[in-house]
């Protein structure tokens, strides 16, 4: 039997509100198997997004032990942790986050100028991964030129580009009407199933979480018990 | 390459906010270069003066006289190359705005001077003429003076119509050097005076001294001093730049203000400049944090916008510089004789690169620092 791709193990984060400290996580343990694609659901504030963040290694836990892919990355230092994420982990975010004065293009190549591929074999990549979200006919375009599910799907290849284990999807779909909401989250799942990512998607829409394999609900930073979906 | 092409399109990212940005550095930038170039200007003369030039005057002040008959005694004194004297004359062509400097000199006076270039016949005139003078060419072209012109002073130290005949216009032997006064002869002022104000005839106003070599001079001036000690006129005598520096002196308060007013120009726009890039990174925080999150470092971050602040301080100095010397000579023109050599001098130009780069440099460094420290959950946060 292989690790577990993520292990959190009594992991516990609070925020300072002014003078008040306001627990967010507590105690939380779970693993994540390599190749799943998990749906974290819960209300406002129940902590859902900081565990992706913790999980995502854009945060650090306050107590507990958090490893991905046999790595401890509570205990990495902030350069180390930058230089892990750029490696190890693909983002998706609810507003997109494309740098606006970027093409589609150039939006996608930004986590390869961290790598030492060279132009050409950067721009080979980006064209795979431009045609694998079926935007390759807008590599030129500026985010601004591209509908919202367009937009999504540019991150989605941004968030492919350096081969990652894990992608984290933050609420992927809440800014993006039915249609495209349902094929960013096709695209999701063609990720997870063809490429063997392991995804860890936030939602707060039953909908969205239904594409996962699994859902755990999080409520006042207690995890509940795993659902596992149904699948054909 | 990636790195330049993400600063320039940031820095253009909002037009209208660049394009102000840059006019005010533009504005500072040139404001500062002409207000060191009139600090230079007033300065001209001290600098342009020579190393073996001495100046005798009397000790009480300028303004009183001399004996003519010292000149015999200052010749004979060891070292002393050359002696010519001159009187400051200060009349006013037609009204008192028209300002220039008017010497009574002797014959020896543009020999010891050979910055003023006369040509070979234009002196045989002006030397033939008891009522000749010789003006600069920037004084010929201000007023139109043209060879033969007749050119008429209202005196006022030495009162009445004084006219005199333009027999010379001289150029200068280097670019910095003044073309604005007006040389005549002092024996003509003298043969005037004689028959007007007996009393004040046969008195100079300055001595110039040439030592035959730069060593010499602080022996050859306590020599020129001792020698005229207990007299009835007791002498200064010191360098041509200690003379010249003597008049700026008189109004260095002006100076120093002017050279206050440049600086304070130029923290003005530092603080406008940070004030921007400081809107700039708070407007960008959420990329910033996504930069970071994609795996991007702190000093990346930093030096996005440290670039950005760098490119558009350069941008602006660069225009500023190239639009100060068209400037400069417009100023120029528009402040007549007030200073005759106004150019902005190399001295000038590197102080204003210097003034963009600590621009850029300053004004980047707390929106920089701030946009490098931002935790990316919370710049995450302002998005949306």
């Amino acid at each position: 039997m292989t690790a577990p791709l993520v292990q959190l193990q009594d992991i516990s984060k609070s925020y300072r509100r002014g003078t008040q400290i306001v627990p967010v996580l507590t105690n939380i343990s779970m693993a994540i198997e390599s190749g799943e694609f998990l749906g974290l659901m819960g209300p406002s504030g129940s902590g859902k997004s900081t565990l992706l963040n913790l999980i995502a290694g854009i945060d650090q836990p306050d107590s507990g032990r958090l490893e991905v892919a046999g790595i401890d990355i509570g205990g990495l230092s902030e350069a180390r942790l930058a230089d892990w994420r750029a490696s190890n982990v693909g983002f998706i975010f609810q507003f997109y986050n494309l740098m606006p004065v970027l093409t589609a293009f150039e939006n996608v190549e930004l986590p390869l100028l961290l790598t030492p591929l060279t132009r050409r074999q950067r721009r080979e990549h980006v064209e795979a991964a431009l045609a694998l979200v079926g935007l390759d006919d807008r590599k030129t375009h500026y985010p601004n030129e591209l509908s919202g599910g367009q937009q999504q799907r540019v991150a989605i290849a941004r968030a492919l580009i350096s081969d990652p284990h894990l992608i984290v999807a933050d609420e992927p779909t809440g800014d993006l009407d039915r249609e495209s909401a349902e094929d960013v989250l096709r695209l999701m799942q063609t990720l997870n199933a063809d490429l063997g990512k392991t995804i860890i998607m936030v939602t707060h829409d039953a909908r969205a979480a239904s594409h996962a394999h699994a859902i755990m609900h999080l409520e006042k930073g207690e995890l509940s018990a795993r659902e596992e979906n149904f699948r054909p | 390459m990636y790195f330049l092409k993400l600063i320039l399109r940031n820095s253009f990212r909002h037009k209208l906010r660049t394009a102000l940005t840059l006019a005010g550095l533009v504005v500072a930038i040139v404001a500062f270069g002409l207000l060191q170039t009139v600090v230079t200007a007033w300065y001209n003369n001290a600098n342009m003066a020579s190393a073996t030039r001495l100046i005798t005057r009397n000790a009480i002040s300028l303004v009183f006289p001399m004996p003519v008959s010292y000149r015999q005694k200052i010749r004979a004194i060891d070292g002393v190359r050359a002696v010519a004297y001159a009187n400051w004359f200060g009349a006013i062509y037609k009204e008192p705005k028209n300002f220039f400097p008017q010497f009574a000199i002797d014959d020896a006076y543009l020999d010891l001077f050979p910055e003023f270039v006369v040509s070979e016949a234009e002196r045989r005139d002006f030397q033939r003429d008891r009522k000749g003078c010789v003006v600069g060419r920037k004084l010929a072209e201000v007023y139109g003076f043209k060879l033969g012109d007749n050119l008429t002073l209202k005196g006022t130290i030495f009162p009445g119509e004084w006219t005199f005949v333009v027999r010379g216009i001289y150029d200068g032997a280097s670019k910095k050097t003044d073309l604005s006064q007006m040389f005549f002869h002092w024996d003509y002022l003298n043969e005037v005076v004689k028959q007007r104000y007996r009393r004040r005839a046969d008195q100079i106003g300055f001595y110039v001294i040439e030592a035959a070599h730069a060593e010499d001079m602080a022996r050859i001036s306590v020599e020129i001093d001792s020698q005229f000690k207990n007299s009835t006129a007791e002498t200064l005598t010191e360098t041509e730049k200690a003379f010249q520096l003597g008049f700026v002196s008189m109004t260095e308060s002006i100076v120093v203000a002017i050279r206050l007013v440049s600086y304070l120009v130029i923290f003005i726009i530092m603080a406008v400049m940070a004030n921007t890039m400081a809107m700039t990174a708070r407007e960008r925080i959420g990329e910033y944090a996504t930069l970071k999150a994609l795996g991007f470092s702190s000093g990346f971050v930093a030096a996005t916008i440290l670039g950005e602040s760098m490119l558009l301080a350069m941008l602006g100095g660069a225009a500023s510089i190239a639009l100060t010397f068209p400037l400069a000579v417009e100023f120029s023109k528009h402040t007549g004789s007030l200073f005759p050599v106004f150019q902005v001098s190399p001295d000038t130009v590197m102080l204003q690169c210097a003034c963009a780069v600590i621009i850029g440099l300053l004004a980047a460094l707390l929106p920089a620092r701030h946009a490098a420290q931002v935790r990316i959950i919370e710049g995450l946060r302002s998005i949306g």
